[in-house]
């Protein structure tokens, strides 16, 4: 796969973004709903054999954003999928950890830290928080814990 | 009477904080089998992101360099990467002569620790013995340039904070052959060891499909056949200008993951070498005024894998988010493929094949679980791993 074949992979998704940047070679930031990530995310793994980095989840006060990172190694290239979670109340998205095991421990570390709600984890349990911390505090979200 | 028997759980942790990933591993066996692994982690979660938030962009290298004691040249580096890439700042080559230097030093560093250790939990104190004693050499040459052995706070946004003295390269030179040679007759010692080819090979393996599916990164990937490795696909400071080779195996045991540790030990050093004959002159760093707003993500091949961070900025003087993902993170959760279905006396060294804190199976016991009886202590748990090298020995006499 050259650079323009990897391009061209990631214009085929554009249906299903908001938006599309290529600030350096190696550098793509593509922008999208929550509804969209399962397929994106699954494109990614599956059809241009990215490898999952992490991912970052972001509150930015009048939504929720998690940015799922990949890298395709072949092409030294790192691929940032930036989704907005717009229900504040019931921030929810499709867990992506059913194809992709990697990513349990990131989604239930999300869940924990600022409420996400993986929809489809096989196993959505605290990972980061303590058994006797109170339910529906979340440290990560802006105003903190209190 | 029927009589329903709970199968023993052997708890391995909870953790002792040496590096950024706190585990506890809980193993459900079925006499010498392992049948089940889970994984908990955080004991210690010291909310380094957060943190991170709060400081000026010119203090985060100094917090992400304690996220680990042995990858503090690593994490300040893919963060500061970060940020020069959202604010599209390059660093004087001199610079990034230095950071290479730093972070293969570390790396060869790293390394001989975890092939000491790895001896030590097989019943090879020698190799143990010799693998402190060549480590020093190492990190005096790292004392040597940034006044540290650990933890050198070198790397800022823009450059380096110390220079290498030009007057020290003719030494650090000289002493990179030594370095060298041990570890060239440490590798021949273990490629050529019969005992060790038959208590390590086909223990914990991690096949590609797993590495690939559980996305594992450094030496774990590599000796499980996927050739990743950032410094080569995605270069950063001055690896693309340098002549050096990715180590890879197929077989993705822990025999192959020893294997792709000594090979690349011996690179490292084959690129210090290189880095300190080619060193430019000039100054080590550029003046940072203001970091714009934008985001950038930062990648560099710690010792044990990728780290990762992402800086997020606003225009402000703090990154807005900051997030670090070290390489255990995603190396530690492949223990679910690589030790179902081992024996007890291989998982310890199959836990410490993929070098993560080595302080936590300090803390290991087999509990019963329906009595909470201790069955066995690390002692024990030792003397087994040893106790099978040993019988593998006696084949051999």
């Amino acid at each position: 796969m050259n650079d323009q074949e990897l391009r061209g992979h990631i214009e085929t998704l554009s249906d299903r973004l908001t938006g599309l940047e290529q600030p350096l070679r190696t550098r793509y930031y593509l922008t999208c709903e929550a509804e969209q990530v399962y397929e994106i995310c699954r494109f990614l793994f599956e059809d241009v054999r990215a490898r999952f980095v992490i991912a970052t989840v972001i509150d930015n006060d009048d939504n929720y954003e998690i940015v799922y990172h990949f890298a395709v190694d072949e092409r030294g290239t790192v691929i940032n999928v930036q989704a907005f979670l717009r229900d504040r109340d019931h921030p929810t998205v499709a867990s992506i950890t059913p194809f992709l095991p990697g990513a349990e421990w990131i989604e239930r570390e999300m869940h924990d830290l600022m409420g996400i709600h993986f929809e489809g984890h096989p196993r959505l349990e605290r990972l980061i928080l303590a058994d006797d911390w109170p339910d529906g505090v979340y440290p990560l979200r802006k105003g903190g814990a209190s | 009477m029927k009589v329903t028997m709970q199968k023993p759980v052997l708890p391995v942790g909870p953790v002792h904080p040496l590096q950024e990933e706190m585990e506890y591993f809980q193993l459900t066996v079925d006499g010498e089998i392992v049948t089940d692994i889970d994984v908990r982690l955080s004991y210690n979660h010291r909310g380094i992101e957060q943190i991170s938030e709060t400081l000026q962009f010119d203090q985060v290298p100094f917090l992400v360099s304690r996220i680990c004691g042995i990858c503090s040249a690593s994490h300040p580096l893919a963060y500061v990467q970060a940020v020069e890439e959202l604010a599209q700042i390059t660093p004087p080559e001199r610079a990034l002569y230095v950071r290479t230097i730093i972070n293969e030093l570390e790396r060869i560093h790293s390394h001989i620790l975890w092939v000491g250790l790895a001896g030590h939990f097989i019943g090879y104190e020698t190799v143990f013995m010799w693998a402190w004693k060549y480590r020093e050499p190492v990190l005096d040459l790292l004392e040597a340039i940034t006044g540290n052995r650990n933890n050198y706070g070198n790397v800022k946004v823009g450059g380096c904070r110390e220079d290498i003295d030009p007057e020290l390269v003719p030494e650090m030179l000289k002493a990179l052959d030594p370095i060298a040679q041990k570890m060239e007759m440490l590798t021949k010692a273990v490629l050529d060891d019969p005992i060790l080819h038959a208590r390590l090979k086909g223990v914990g393996i991690l096949s590609k499909a797993d590495a690939i599916r559980y996305a594992v990164t450094g030496p774990t990937a590599r000796a499980s056949g996927v050739p990743i490795d950032v410094r080569r696909d995605d270069p950063y400071a001055m690896y693309g200008d340098l002549d050096w080779n990715v180590i890879t195996q197929e077989e993705g045991d822990v025999f192959a993951k020893a294997v792709v540790r000594l090979l690349e030990t011996l690179e490292a050093v084959k690129i210090v070498r290189q880095a300190l004959q080619q060193l430019p002159g000039g100054p080590v760093a550029v003046e940072v005024r203001e970091i714009p707003p934008g985001q950038g993500v930062g990648h560099v091949e710690a010792p044990r894998g990728e780290t990762f961070h992402y800086v997020r900025s606003d225009g402000g003087n703090r990154p807005v988010r900051h997030k670090a993902r070290a390489p255990s993170y995603v190396n530690v959760p492949s223990f679910k493929a690589s030790c179902i279905g081992q024996k007890m006396s291989d998982v310890m060294i199959t836990l410490a094949a993929v070098d993560p804190c080595y302080s936590c199976t300090e803390r290991i016991a087999v509990v019963d679980a329906r009595h909470g009886k201790v069955l066995y202590t690390y002692e024990d748990l030792l003397r087994r791993s040893r106790e099978e090298t040993e019988r593998i020995r006696e084949r051999f006499v």
